[in-house]
């Protein structure tokens, strides 16, 4: 009740204020992909008009395709990796090179990622790959594997440890323990991870600039290259698309942590 | 030996690969870029002299060693516009960041003073922006700023101005655009220090007569230090590399660093004077890097 009291008039407006900042732009854009007026600053009422045009554009279906395999293969091999990852962080205890370990999975978090992608595509050329799929997976897999990894270790981290300890007593070697025990209470970070991972590949321009190549656009670089020429209704309705896609995983994403805590809930009593 | 320490075998092991994973694609690439900034330009595919070539013996290697040139780095301190482009960079990303922290603050002290409930929701409200599309909420903005733009619209109807404000290419629209992307990273952990926060100290101070502006200043802030330093290097650290926001939204009179890396790599195609830019962009960035990893550190392991 207290809590209540303590909210003043201008902490209210703040949140107003900052939430309306955060979602009117995305709800203009949405709003306008409808429009049926070619000048996209003049409505001229409702219409489908720009998704139909949207998919007689092969190159964008293209670009949109490969985006959705980088994005659902780099997630995937992040999530294994940045798990693994997580585990060695957060049960490991001390081993060598950890400071090293911990040190390349933090820096990327942050770092430009113009450096990310000029150092990797000079790896690839080095190594005379053949730059398309592949490479932006590896480049996308890198960087994202780092947040799984975040998410996963922070939950980790929040873990009750005696859970496992109590199954490696009652005669579970570590791994059976981790898996029986650890592995479902950690399950939903998991899958937020994976999600986590995908939107951040599905969105990535800069790095995929870099390490992709002739014929392989993703959808960014395909929408960047777009939008330098100007606002276009397409582009509004392609971003719609997306926008739905990135809502239906994080509704998908929030689904899973719900079942499954309640799952951990119920199963931690016994 | 405890159950907890034999856990700690097989975890270890959990470790091998994700650490070559990274030692392959994270750290090695750094020694190419190294290796390609100390190269001359050349015109071929690829576009560098090849530095070394372990092949060839140790008469080669010597060769190559007293080939090394330093060059593209003597370009870069000589030639005004990279140095103006790291200034610019530095410049923009304090000024976003003081701009981030003064709207971010007033909106995570309002979430955590929500009933405990409501926080979640409001927590929730704040990260779904930072899932969707980076490129599309820059996008949003050329919408709403362009020429014949919402903003220009309704400014017009308002008879604030008497013809439309050019929005596009300017500082504006890309302050604009770095607050409005990076405005989530500054919020969490700002919420995340403030929500730990006890009220009673609050109250206390207010109790024993400090009026509100000093309770604030003498209390709250001074103890949500912690989630200012990771909001302001979660943010400050990748503006400085910024290069989407400026290329779309600010003029191209005047580039941030990213951008001229970008312009000498796809556009010069000058692959050693990128390398360059992008070494001392991280030179620069170095001790930012290693106060966050130490911030990360901490908040991921403590209690251990």
């Amino acid at each position: 009740m207290r809590k209540i009291s303590r909210l003043s008039r201008f902490n209210i407006a703040s949140l107003t204020l900052g939430l309306a900042f955060l979602y009117l732009p995305i709800l203009i854009l949405v709003i306008y992909s409808f429009n049926a007026s070619r000048l996209v600053t003049v409505w001229g009422g409702w219409s489908l008009r720009w998704y139909q045009e949207l998919f007689s554009d092969r190159a964008m279906i293209e670009a949109a395709w490969m985006s959705l395999r980088v994005a659902i293969s780099s997630a995937t091999i992040a999530t294994l990796l940045g798990t693994l990852a997580a585990v060695a962080l957060s049960r490991g205890e001390r081993f060598r090179g950890r400071t090293l370990f911990s040190g390349m999975l933090y820096a990327p978090l942050v770092m430009p990622e113009v450096i990310a992608g000029l150092s990797l595509l000079l790896l690839f050329v080095a190594l005379n790959a053949e730059r398309g799929f592949w490479t932006v997976t590896i480049a996308h897999t890198t960087l994202t594997m780092c947040f799984v990894a975040v998410v996963v270790q922070s939950r980790l981290g929040s873990l009750d440890r005696s859970l496992e300890e109590a199954a490696m007593d009652l005669g579970c070697d570590p791994v059976r323990a981790f898996l029986a025990v650890t592995l479902p209470l950690i399950v939903p970070a998991i899958v937020a991870g994976w999600m986590l991972a995908f939107t951040l590949s599905l969105d990535d321009l800069v790095i995929a600039s870099f390490t992709t190549g002739p014929g392989s656009a993703t959808l960014p670089i395909r929408i960047y290259s777009e939008v330098r020429l100007g606002v276009k209704p397409e582009i509004n309705a392609i971003c719609t698309l997306v926008i739905g896609l990135i809502a239906v995983v994080i509704v998908i994403a929030s689904l899973a942590s719900k079942l499954s805590s309640s799952q951990g809930e119920s199963a931690a009593p016994l | 030996m405890s159950a907890r320490r034999i856990f700690a075998r097989p975890a270890r092991l959990a470790a091998i690969m994700p650490y070559v994973w990274m030692v392959l694609f994270f750290l090695v690439p750094f020694g190419f870029v190294l290796k390609i900034s100390l190269s001359q330009t050349a015109i071929a595919q690829p576009p560098y002299e090849p530095v070394f070539d372990l092949t060839q013996g140790w008469e080669a290697l010597k060769a190559a060693f007293a080939a090394l040139s330093v060059d593209n780095f003597r370009l870069l301190a000589s030639d005004d516009i990279y140095m103006f482009a790291y200034v610019r960079s530095l410049t923009v990303a304090v000024t976003a960041t003081a701009l981030l922290l003064l709207i971010g603050y007033p909106i995570a002290y309002g979430m955590a003073r929500l009933p405990t409930r409501w926080q979640a929701v409001a927590m929730v409200l704040v990260i779904v922006p930072f899932w969707t599309s980076f490129l599309i909420r820059i996008y949003a903005w050329i919408n709403i700023l362009q020429h014949d733009g919402l903003l220009n619209q309704i400014l017009l109807a308002l008879h604030l101005v008497s013809q439309p404000v050019v929005w596009l290419s300017t500082d504006s629209a890309m302050y604009i655009g770095i607050v409005y992307s990076y405005l989530p990273f500054m919020i969490l952990p700002l919420y995340a220090t403030l929500a730990k926060m006890e009220p009673v100290l609050e109250e206390a101070a207010s109790d024993l007569g400090a009026p509100p502006w000093q309770v604030f200043w003498l209390v709250t802030f001074p103890l949500s230090l912690p989630g200012v330093g990771a909001g302001v290097l979660l943010c400050f650290i990748p503006i400085v590399g910024e290069f989407v926001i400026p290329d779309l939204l600010a003029g191209s009179n005047s580039l941030m660093i990213g951008q001229t890396l970008w312009l000498e790599f796809f556009t010069n195609k000058d692959w050693p004077v990128a390398s360059a830019a992008a070494i001392v962009l991280l030179v620069v960035l170095l001790a930012p890097l290693l106060l966050y990893e130490r911030l990360q550190k901490r908040q991921l392991e403590q209690g251990r």
